[in-house]
């Protein structure tokens, strides 16, 4: 049923990675996306494997779950591939009519596949061990400094909260429009896709002029609550830095701090 | 003066038209008191000016004429509406848009959040109010899981955690099912008699306005009827008149009456009747 949809794709198992402070992990992802991109020979990649390793072991989330977020990119990660393999130029170990193979376009074929996949797999370790609210809560706070130059932060944070809120809701309402449209005869499935894309404007009128009959009573709703924006506002549950937080972030800093440095020194002359 | 809740004074309200047509007058010099700890239900058909009589309250809209008291605090006071609010707390017809996080509990905190309350008073109340409601086991879940009447519940706990006097309901069972309905009346009947909150509490259905202290019924923005609810539906005739119904016993034992039985024709429940009988 269209009502059991989960948002993003949390897992909630409780182990210590679910545990840490979203900024803690928000802050950990986006050094390793940074790090990732200087590293330029292999032998960091074996580090980078061990780490990710290391947090799904800890993370206690299924590996499955992990390799199911490369589904969607296994084509771009492809094409990454061939593109690669095909147009660097270099010594030629194999000729397919016009194209050549290079033994440069096999490494880098592999390196920029094997950057990618771990991208993804970094960013998806996010999402998996970190549940949609406590994610907003963290960016809220990440981004709280940059309110003094302009940024909305709690008003990001407060829309997205929203916008998970009523996902749920917008889609069992859909579901009951296109059950009352098709109740009437209309026709969602045949055609050719110009027909079909016809066929949904009853489908999507009614739905958006619902979107805002929502979204005006959910206004009153939140004024009549006293809601006047981010000013003065105090938080239930208050995000706390503790022992794990520190160690995590720690590690990590070194950890990336070292795989980026690998660009500038020649790590085949340390080990 | 002390037990006055709400005071409204010579109230008209005018929604704003376009184009040529006459302003709509919703609510038509209205005067009222609400007492402390009262349980007041308000009736009227769609369109009588109840719903915008109740955002009056609130200082969702401002009168055109006249003035509304919250303990003594004039509702155009702009510096004081956000206390208004927190005495005088609003519930919604429809529970799904009057929900704001994707966890029960919370969303309860949102109200208290917004007032600055320290998180451990936050939890505080939040805990306090799911229990009141009678919702505590389901603090961690989705609000799109559960039913109608549940939401609702948790809409009312929602505005519990504030520390209101005083819960405005509009039409909060109109869009539930019959459970859904018993649930939330044994809710507003243990808010008016455990908590000491006055209710207010405006709706359509007949047999809600049974318990209640005192029933005003408005009819086209003037109220045309106040009374206990034995006075009120012992008038079945005018009642009928205004489009509204009686509750069933009550309309069976005055058509009894009428057929020269002996039977009183201020009658509310069925236990009433069957004595009676």
């Amino acid at each position: 049923m269209i009502k059991n949809i989960t948002i993003g794709q949390y897992f909630p198992t409780n182990s210590v990675i679910h545990r840490l402070d979203p900024r803690i992990k928000i802050i950990i992802t986006f050094m390793f996306i940074v790090s990732l991109f200087f590293v330029t020979s292999f032998y960091p990649y074996f580090l980078i494997l061990a780490f990710i390793a290391l947090t799904i072991k800890l993370s206690r989330v299924p590996f499955k779950f992990v390799l199911k977020g490369l589904k969607p990119l296994l084509l771009i990660i492809t094409i990454t591939f061939l593109i690669n393999i095909f147009m660097t130029k270099g010594e030629v170990v194999l000729s397919i009519g016009p194209l050549n193979i290079t033994k440069e376009g096999i490494r880098q074929a592999v390196f920029m596949a094997l950057r990618l996949i771990f991208l993804v797999m970094g960013t998806s370790l996010l999402t998996l061990t970190t549940s949609p609210i406590s994610l907003t809560d963290g960016i809220e706070k990440l981004l709280s400094p940059l309110k003094r130059i302009g940024v909305p932060a709690h008003e990001i944070a407060m829309m997205m909260t929203i916008a998970l809120r009523f996902i749920p809701t917008l889609l069992e309402e859909t579901d009951k429009i296109m059950k009352a449209q098709m109740a009437r005869g209309a026709d969602f499935e045949s055609g050719n896709i110009i027909n079909r894309a016809k066929n949904l404007v009853p489908l999507l009128v009614p739905l958006f002029i619902n979107a805002f009959r929502r979204a005006d009573e959910l206004a009153i709703a939140m004024e009549a609550r006293c809601y006047r924006g981010g000013e003065n506002r105090t938080r239930m549950k208050e995000l706390k830095l503790n022992r794990n937080d520190i160690i995590a972030i720690s590690f990590s800093l070194i950890f990336f701090i070292f795989i980026a440095s690998t660009r500038y020194i020649n790590i085949r002359s340390i080990i | 003066m002390s037990d006055e809740m709400i005071r409204i004074e010579n109230v008209s309200f005018e929604y704003e038209s376009y184009g040529d047509k006459k302003p709509l007058k919703a609510v038509d010099n209205v005067s009222m008191t609400v007492e402390k700890g009262e349980y007041l239900v308000i009736l009227g058909h769609n369109g009588s000016g109840k719903s915008t009589l109740a955002k009056l309250i609130n200082g969702l809209l401002l009168p055109t004429k006249g003035d509304v008291f919250v303990k003594g605090i004039n509702t155009k006071d702009k510096d004081r509406i956000w206390e208004i609010r927190e005495i005088a707390g609003m519930v919604f017809q429809n529970p799904d848009n009057q929900l704001v996080a994707t966890i029960v509990e919370e969303d309860v905190a949102f109200g208290p959040e917004n007032l600055g309350v320290p998180p451990e008073e936050i939890r505080r109340r939040v805990d306090k109010a799911l229990e009141i409601v009678e919702m505590s086991e389901y603090k961690k879940h989705a609000p799109h899981l559960l039913s109608g009447g549940q939401k609702q519940r948790v809409a009312i706990a929602g505005i519990l955690a504030m520390k209101p006097e005083c819960i405005i309901l509009d039409e909060p069972t109109a869009m539930l099912d019959p459970i859904g309905r018993r649930e939330i009346m044994n809710t507003l009947r243990k808010l008016n008699s455990e908590e000491k909150k006055t209710i207010i509490h405006i709706t359509h259905h007949m047999d809600e306005a049974v318990e209640a202290d005192r029933i005003i019924v408005m009819e086209k923005g003037k109220i045309v009827m106040e009374g206990t609810p034995r006075e009120i539906f012992s008038q079945v005739e005018k009642i009928k008149e205004l489009g509204l119904d009686v509750p069933q016993v009550t309309e069976l034992a005055y058509e009894l009456n009428k057929e020269g039985f002996n039977v009183p024709s201020n009658i509310l429940t069925i236990e009433e009747l069957v004595d009676a009988l």
